[in-house]
């Protein structure tokens, strides 16, 4: 697959995940329990042989950086190929709207590569797949662009792209949506192309004064191009709204889902820290969790999700909680359905409590 | 080559025969240890804390593994331009070749090696000790007292003393006055670490004179310094506090693991003093519903579905529903299914012992189980081995 060139695009969908992406796009947005979401997109590149990838940047940015930087976790830090970033510059003084700027701007370097064929994902999903079988798909329908989709189990609410698929798999129509409802064709911000056809789309996108790839490049010349939609059978959890957050994080919860994303030949890399092992003190009670390195427990915690090096204090109840990295929980305090994000505090006695369907979220670095 | 002030030189080609069945496909510093790590992890990232960036690792029995695992020396940040870990093997020369011989052998046969790096102090260390150390304060100890050799040494409890190296000291100001080794009736309880600063030249003098011994066993201990003291040299001793641990036999190597178990653990690994170790992309690991886990240390990718105490689990670990593991220390990916009992052991990776078998030793004869191996029921306890 060294024919293909990746192209990772940063944000997705997330105007219902206010709290927690505030100053991170979704991409950097901390997951199942050591992990960014734009993990599961590099590694499944990676994995499936893409040796050069490409990051289009947007604003707040910096996370992205800190969180990839060589590239080396990936083993993208190439002396050939490898990981680039790809900056989306304000044009003509405007700030950018939409993607199509982005990668029309970077058109240059994109042209340079000797890449064959452009892979398009977004980095809002989590997910395990081999993109050699999308590139097959791709060479034996003859399809000029391929869009990967994943049939909705249930009603996802959100901004979606839900798509009409006639039996040989052609796309016979697309539309932005609120909600992909159930058995719909959820598009998962995934394109396959040549070269060719994605400079045609790009270009022809945004120099009519476009700025989105699906709206203005894709859904706008349906025409003009054959394209196929391949389905994704296996786990996705697109990260558009808190609860789709909530949801994926507690999925991880379930032993086969766990297993098929992380535990097959294909590995979701991520930044190594280098933290020790998780120390289980003689009061601890954990229960159905998920549990990452540099942890310490004395307390009990059910149904959660621990990021790294959280401290769970005698005494404390946590149950149905997201904690992110260097969380403390002091004695006896007790969260239910709640969202710590990084660095949170909750001091010794504190009960703090979401609801089931709204959890309550502590943003990064409180002291409660 | 720009000038490399402080060189080490970890020896890691021992066999380790007292570990047994641990060491039977890997050297003694590659042994897993505490959850995550290798035994040699710990000078490496000693090293690495202490800014010394050239570090040479002395092979020879089963190197295999451990060269794998070195790799470019990424994992301790050693991958410089200016340094790096380098892989020593023994190698041919125009009249022919020889295994080390000894301690003191492995490092003359790589005088050239040093010379190429350049260095002004040579710093000895062993590969199976697990402590964390600054080596830097004791190379300040070694330049204030204009030392020719600077000797790590831990005191350890006087009933003990008579299986270690001894140093008899100046008890102003360190020197040392006498080295005996093994001595039945010990003047003092500070026992050598294996750890040791020489100056290079004073180094590098000692070891082409000792080459030359035919009856020497070209040991540091045992010839080595002992000929330095002979000398009048100034060899002093430099007092390490804190937590030091051979792990050269199961015992001890089980009872370092558990050490690591106490409410307060010997030395803390989220600390700036981190210990590094290679990275593997597992998941973080899933505690079931009915799972129960106390005083236990678990690492990444592993999946707990029955009870854990006072255990020490590394990555990859399955422990099926009903199972119960106590007491023990269980390597990478080995699989301990439905119903299983272990209890004081150590189970090497990738074992499985199968539902309902029981692997049991108690204190002071720990079961083990070698890599590999899969362990039927049978009603009865697997032995140690």
């Amino acid at each position: 697959m060294s024919n293909i060139m990746g192209i990772i695009k940063l944000d997705g969908a997330n105007s219902m995940l206010k709290e927690l992406c505030e100053r991170r796009p979704v991409a950097s947005l901390p997951i199942a329990g050591r992990y960014r979401v734009i993990d599961f997109a590099v590694s499944n590149m990676v994995n499936s042989g893409v040796g050069n990838v490409g990051v289009l940047l947007s604003a707040k940015a910096r996370s992205v950086f800190d969180h990839l930087r060589s590239g080396k976790d990936w083993d993208l830090a190439r002396h050939r190929g490898g990981l680039s970033y790809l900056p989306s510059d304000p044009y003509d003084g405007q700030p950018v709207t939409g993607d199509l700027s982005g990668l029309y701007h970077n058109m240059d370097y994109i042209q340079h590569n000797s890449a064959e064929y452009i892979l398009v994902a977004q980095a809002d999903s989590v997910y395990n797949i081999d993109f050699r079988s999308v590139l097959l798909f791709h060479q034996n329908t003859g399809a000029d662009i391929t869009m990967v989709y994943s049939k909705a189990k249930d009603d996802i609410p959100g901004d979606a792209a839900v798509m009409k698929v006639n039996d040989n798999g052609r796309v016979t129509d697309i539309a932005k949506s609120m909600t992909a409802t159930q058995g719909a064709n959820d598009f998962l911000g995934i394109y396959l192309m040549s070269k060719d056809t994605f400079i045609k789309v790009v270009s022809s996108g945004f120099e009519r004064g476009g700025t989105d790839l699906l709206l203005d490049g894709i859904i706008r010349h349906m025409d003009e191009y054959s394209i196929f939609a391949c389905e994704h059978k296996g786990y996705v959890a697109r990260i558009n709204s808190t609860m789709a957050y909530f949801n994926a994080n507690k999925d991880m919860l379930n032993p086969e889902i766990w297993a098929e994303m992380f535990m097959g030949t294909n590995l979701i890399h991520t930044k190594t820290k280098d933290a020790a092992p998780v120390q289980y003190k003689d009061t601890s009670r954990v229960v159905n969790c998920l549990v990452a390195n540099g942890c310490e427990i004395r307390g009990e915690v059910e149904n959660s999700i621990l990021f790294r090096d959280v401290k769970v204090g005698e005494g404390v109840k946590i149950k149905d909680c997201i904690i992110m990295e260097k969380c403390v929980i002091e004695d006896n305090a007790m969260l239910r359905n709640v969202i710590c994000d990084k660095n949170v505090t909750v001091t010794k006695d504190q009960w703090l409590k979401g609801a089931e369907n709204y959890p309550l979220i502590v943003a990064k670095g409180t002291k409660i | 080559m720009s000038k490399t002030k402080c060189l080490a030189m970890i020896l890691a080609g021992g066999q380790g025969s007292r570990l047994g069945a641990l060491t039977k496909n890997i050297a003694k510093p590659a042994v897993p240890f505490g959850g995550k790590y290798r035994i040699i992890d710990f000078p490496l990232s000693n090293c690495a804390n202490s800014g010394i960036d050239t570090v040479g690792v002395l092979t020879q029995y089963r190197p295999l593994e451990l060269h794998t695992y070195l790799g470019t020396g990424n994992a301790w940040d050693l991958d410089k331009s200016t340094g790096g870990v380098f892989i020593l093997p023994p190698y041919a020369r125009d009249k022919g070749a020889d295994w080390y011989k000894g301690t003191a052998d492995a490092i003359y046969q790589n005088l050239n090696f040093i010379d190429m790096m350049d260095p002004d102090y040579v710093l000895i260390l062993s590969g199976d000790h697990i402590y964390t150390m600054d080596y830097s304060k004791m190379l300040d100890v070694h330049r204030a007292n204009k030392a020719d050799a600077t000797i790590g040494v831990f005191e350890v409890p006087w009933d003990e003393a008579p299986r270690f190296g001894i140093m008899n000291t100046d008890s102003v100001d360190g020197r040392i006055i006498e080295f005996e080794e093994k001595p039945p009736q010990p003047k003092s309880n500070l026992a050598s670490m294996g750890i040791y600063i020489f100056n290079r030249e004073f180094l590098s003098r000692y070891l082409k004179d000792d080459a030359a011994k035919e009856n020497s066993e070209h040991d540091f201990g045992k010839n080595i310094i002992p000929a330095m003291l002979n000398d009048n040299a100034r060899l002093y001793s430099y007092a390490f506090e804190g937590y030091w641990k051979d792990v050269g036999t199961i015992e001890s190597l089980w009872q370092a693991n558990m050490d690591l178990l106490a409410d307060e653990p010997p030395f803390s690994f989220n600390s700036a003093w981190t210990i590094y170790s290679s990275n593997p992309s597992l998941p973080p690991h899933y505690v079931g519903p009915e799972a129960r886990v106390h005083n236990s240390m678990l690492n990444e990718g592993s999946q707990i579905l029955g009870e854990v105490d006072h255990s020490v689990l590394f990555s990859g670990v399955k422990i099926g529903k009903g199972a119960k593991v106590t007491n023990s220390v269980i390597m990478p990916f080995t699989q301990v299914e439905e119903n299983a009992v272990i209890d004081h052991a150590i189970v090497a990776q990738n074992c499985v012992i199968a539902a309902g078998a029981s692997v049991t030793g108690e204190e002071g004869a720990i079961a083990v189980v070698p890599e590999g191996e899969v362990v039927e029921a049978q009603g009865e306890g697997q032995q140690v081995s």
